[in-house]
């Protein structure tokens, strides 16, 4: 008998339902990559100069263009030779605006300031090794100096830098090498903690537990996956820090060790559960197979049970790392946030999730610090895509594996 | 002294009484078929002599088995060591993801044996035991899921052949296989008779007629009539026996 026509035409509205809901999700997944990108590519336009102001030298000075790090380096005074920049042999004199009040009378500046762009022009004239960091609205056209253009930061440079002021006067230093280690650090020390031990359990309540205690286990876990992040970071910073500082005597607590430590513990439910549904489609035939053959049960586990989910126990670990890496708020109270390169696991350090959330208030919109935090989130969305591809592409080949 | 004594066996399925007071003795170097129609209890009786019910929980068993008069579920039994010396093989053939030598030479790995030479030459001689040497001899480092399913369960064999057990119990062996895989495997179960003691459970009355020398029917988890093959087959003495045999039920 043919379906009445409404009951067909039911099917059709839900079908569309169904992929408009689709076609939906992926809009708006796309939506935040390309959002992502955009207000974060900008960046590598841009001088790395405080906005609105420049840096000015005397018209005798052969240098023309300078490297945001070397400009950190001379007004922290570490290169004070302009011989060092591949200038003449001539020592480097900083110059604020607030210097103007030492050489210059309030009368001679003006009242209001009209006489200030004049003498900041002589200034800079005056003196050979000047470098002076002023308002750029006070460059006229008269201006007897030259006006030096710092490189725009490269996208190597951001990667590879080493050092993350992203505020700093006169140029800002956006290399995020230290964030992208930190965040490294804590996830890998996350998952060497966390991958041995959810194993374990997940091989415990797949294999050895009866029901029993699989029927209490099994609430508890699904219990922590579900407990706010920030109650982690809570627990870690009143329990884990103090005890980190204790037993390793350290200044402070807040290490990556304690951001690796509670991302151990919430990537915990994840790895357990995934590997162990894993380890459950060990046929039983298979185990049998092996037990008769007099293997023990603990041999049967990891020649027979362990290899035949490998696939799965994979997934799990990289879907560990995939938790960890993305953790924000609990990373965040407990690792110190310290962003300079680490060197051990007993040092602050800061993620890239931590940076974003603390950051990402006080920089002015579409600023310089602002783009840099969109650039790295758009790197960590890059990381989790990686981790979720591999997981895909794992599952998928166990599935032709088995046939 | 029998080579399988059971005196008196129940077992229970939390309150599922599914075998109730076995008692049979089962002869050195004699192929038994254990028959009855699905569900009385064949696969869970083969099971008691390798102790592979313990597997399942809420498993409660009463009474002796005996294997080589030693009882296998008194207290303090290694357990492994009885099924080195109890093997099993399976309905559906259950080969491991492994290459066809690793699958033969699992059980001699499992059991501590490093010695390469001897792992080889007993898979070689295993292989040739089962009859799948010449099928197999150029590809032994081939998975073992490449083989037919007849090859498979000759595989299953050469395996549990391989740690030299003297009894081998069989679980509906060929259910799962063609007609010339089954004759495969029958003419097999004469060769081994020679060496093994053999337990076979069959839901083929032919195959139990061809390959026993002893015959125990069973229902609902009850031992009906137990004796020579050819007499079960030939005068049963019990009318239910001569019914299922012809084929009136079950
Ligand atoms: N693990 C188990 N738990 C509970 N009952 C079982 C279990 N295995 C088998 N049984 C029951 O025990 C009886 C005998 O089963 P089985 O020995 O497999 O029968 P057969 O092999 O003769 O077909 C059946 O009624 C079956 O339902
Ligand atoms: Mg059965």
């Amino acid at each position: 008998m043919p379906k009445p026509f409404y009951k067909k035409l039911f099917e059709k509205i839900i079908e569309g339902i169904l992929a408009l809901s689709g076609s939906i999700t992926s809009l708006a997944v796309l939506l935040i990559v390309i959002f992502l990108f955009k207000e974060g590519l900008g960046l590598f336009n841009r001088s790395p100069i405080s906005e609105g102001y420049v840096l000015a030298v005397n018209k005798s000075n052969p240098i023309s263009k300078i490297d945001a790090n070397l400009v950190k380096q001379i007004f922290d005074q570490e290169i004070t030779n302009w011989e060092k920049v591949g200038g003449k042999k001539d020592s480097i004199i900083l110059f604020h605006l607030d210097d103007i009040n030492s050489i210059y009378t309030e009368a001679q500046i003006g009242e209001n300031l009209e006489n200030l762009p004049t003498c900041i022009s002589n200034v800079v004239d005056s003196i050979g090794g000047i470098v002076a960091f002023v308002p750029k609205s006070y460059i006229k056209s008269d201006f007897k100096g030259k006006v030096i253009e710092p490189v725009n930061i490269t996208p190597k440079e951001f990667l590879l830098g080493k050092e993350w002021y992203p505020t700093a006067e006169p140029s800002a230093q956006m290399g995020i090498l230290p964030i992208l280690l930190g965040t490294l650090w804590v996830s890998l020390g996350a998952i060497l903690l966390s991958l041995p031990l959810g194993l374990a359990v997940a091989i415990y309540m797949a294999e050895i537990a009866n029901a029993r205690v699989r029927n209490i286990f099994k609430p508890i876990i699904e219990l922590l996956a579900g407990i706010p992040s920030v109650i982690y970071g809570f627990f870690g910073l009143v329990v884990i820090v103090p005890l980190i500082q204790t037993v390793f005597n350290l200044p402070v607590g807040e290490t990556a060790l304690a951001g690796s430590i509670i991302l151990a513990i919430m990537a915990l439910p994840t790895i357990i559960t995934i590997a162990e549904d894993s380890l459950r489609t060990t046929p039983r035939s298979m185990k049998e197979a092996s037990l008769a053959l007099g293997a023990s049960r603990w041999q049967t586990i990891y020649r027979i049970v362990i290899p035949y989910s490998i696939s799965g126990i994979t997934a799990a670990a990289i879907l560990g790392i995939g938790r960890a890496i993305g953790e924000t708020m609990a990373v965040l109270m407990v690792t110190g946030n310290a962003a300079v390169m680490p060197h051990s696991f007993l040092e602050p350090v800061r993620t890239i999730p931590a940076t974003i959330a603390a950051e990402l208030g006080e920089s002015p919109k579409d600023g310089l610090h602002y783009q840099a935090l969109f650039i790295l989130g758009s790197i960590l969305f890059i990381m989790t895509l990686i981790i979720n591809l591999t997981v895909e592409y794992i599952s998928s080949r166990n599935k032709l594996g088995k046939r | 002294m029998a080579k399988i004594e059971t005196l008196d066996a129940n077992l229970f399925y939390g309150d599922f009484h599914a075998l109730k007071n076995i008692s049979m003795q089962m002869e050195e170097n004699t192929v038994t078929a254990l028959i009855g129609p699905s569900g009385c209890g064949k696969s869970t009786y083969l099971r008691l002599f390798n102790r592979m019910n313990d597997l399942i929980d809420s498993t409660r068993i009463t009474g002796q088995i005996l294997v080589d008069g030693e009882d296998i579920y008194r207290k303090n039994i290694n357990v492994d060591e009885l099924r080195i010396k109890v093997g099993m093989v399976f309905q559906k053939p259950n080969p491991f993801p492994k290459s066809i030598f690793e699958n033969v030479a699992y059980g001699l790995r499992v059991n501590g044996e490093k010695n390469k030479s001897y792992i080889e030459d007993k898979v070689v001689q295993s292989l040739k035991q089962s009859a799948l040497w010449n099928e197999v001899s150029d590809k032994l480092t081939k998975s073992a899921f490449e083989l037919s399913g007849g090859q498979q369960q000759r595989l299953c064999i050469a395996r549990a052949l391989a740690i030299s057990p003297s009894v081998i119990l069989m679980d509906e062996p060929a259910s799962a296989l063609d007609p010339l895989s089954t004759a495969k495997i029958e003419e097999l179960i004469h060769e081994l008779k020679k060496e093994y003691t053999i337990v076979i459970v069959t839901h083929n009355m032919q195959q139990a007629s061809r390959v026993s020398d002893y015959t125990a029917f069973f229902y609902l988890g009850e031992l009906v009539e137990y004796g020579q093959t050819v007499e079960i087959f030939t005068k049963p003495k019990l009318k239910h026996t001569e019914n299922y045999i012809t084929g009136r039920f079950g």
